[in-house]
């Protein structure tokens, strides 16, 4: 046991000040780890603030908006058999996303055992699920533009839905297509060997981090746009 | 002094939970989806119970992904209070602009904007 961690376990939370001090005061690096994830968390927290904004902003409209806010279990209904199923397809999609997220941390770990073959197959199968998330808003955005929903006004009620709602799902939908280039590089490295030759996984690790931040952002997209 | 070497040392060995874990969060996360899709379907009476209950859902999905997907939990602290302490200033603007939001209302129903 080293001393930070019996000091842990010794002292409940003044220790656990005290160990975030020494770690801030410290001559040598704070974060434990490589660059590249400490850059990653640095980046999460910027764009956590960006779609917290960005959130907050909708509360905003929302409240300003004068005439009714458009029924999302209406709009975004899937009519299967001749009955109207409310929120079929942002259910779909988030299951979608929220599995491409559980193999992705099934791939992190595979990359910590350092298995190229494990590694590669969860990373691939998390490409498949995150393409069908993007067919899928592709299909959803395509469906409501031909409905007449547009950023200026929408046939539903209050015109502030199209502006917040096509703005924050298409700032997502960008993070979707950045994380399908990221996580398409790191799958081709884990293929050819790369990061056994740099002597390095924590790629993977990172890769994987934005991933499950991509899926963090849909809980509160679709607690906040679609669901309240 | 503390010495670093141990830090170093952590980076490789952190943050190996057993394939079980991810599997049962995996699965909690779906339980928990569904759940605030279902409060939603049959339209949970009274209203603000409905938005705390898909709120609280969100919250602890949130959680659970921070926590076992981004191993979080496993981080050291200097980590976990740099993530977590910064967004709670996004309540502090949430809470200007929707009583700004509110206000714009009342002055739109007035003037008819």
């Amino acid at each position: 046991m080293t001393e930070h961690q019996q000091a842990a376990v010794a002292g409940g939370r003044r220790s656990a000040w005290r160990e975030i001090v020494a770690d801030f005061s410290r001559d040598v690096r704070t974060y434990p780890f490589g660059w590249s994830k400490a850059m990653m968390w640095i980046f999460i927290l910027s764009d956590l603030f960006v779609f917290g904004g960005f959130l907050a902003a909708y509360a905003g409209a929302r409240m300003a908006a004068t005439q009714p806010w458009p029924d999302r279990g209406h709009v975004f209904s899937l009519t299967i058999g001749g009955a109207e199923v409310p929120l079929l397809l942002i259910a779909i999609m988030t299951f979608i996303l929220i599995s491409s997220s559980g193999t992705v941390a099934l791939s992190v770990a595979a990359s910590h055992e350092r298995n190229r073959s494990k590694t590669a197959a969860l990373l691939g199968l998390t490409l498949v699920l995150g393409a069908c998330f993007l067919g899928m808003q592709a299909y959803e955005w395509t469906h409501l533009i031909h409905e007449g929903f547009l950023p200026s006004s929408n046939p539903a009620g209050a015109s502030q839905f199209g502006a917040t709602f096509f703005m924050i799902t298409g700032f997502h939908g960008t993070h979707v297509v950045i994380g399908l280039i990221f996580l398409a590089r790191v799958l081709l490295r884990v293929l050819r060997g790369y990061y056994d030759r740099i002597g390095t996984w924590e790629q993977v690790e990172v890769a994987g981090l934005y991933w499950h931040f991509v899926d963090l952002v849909w809980v509160f997209i679709f607690a906040f746009i679609y669901l309240i | 002094m503390h010495g670093h070497a141990d830090h170093v040392d952590h980076s490789e060995h952190q943050a190996h939970l057993p394939v079980g874990v991810y599997l049962r969060v995996w699965f909690m996360l779906f339980i928990l989806s569904a759940v605030s899709y279902f409060v939603d379907y049959f339209q949970v009476e009274p209203l603000p119970l409905r938005w705390v209950l898909i709120v609280l859902l969100a919250l602890i999905k949130a959680a659970l992904i921070m926590n076992y997907f981004m191993h979080l939990g496993s981080e050291r602290l200097s980590l976990v209070y740099t993530i977590l302490l910064p967004p709670v200033l996004i309540l502090a603007l949430a809470a200007i602009v929707i009583a700004e939001g509110s206000y714009i209302s009342m002055i739109r129903a007035l003037f008819g904007g």
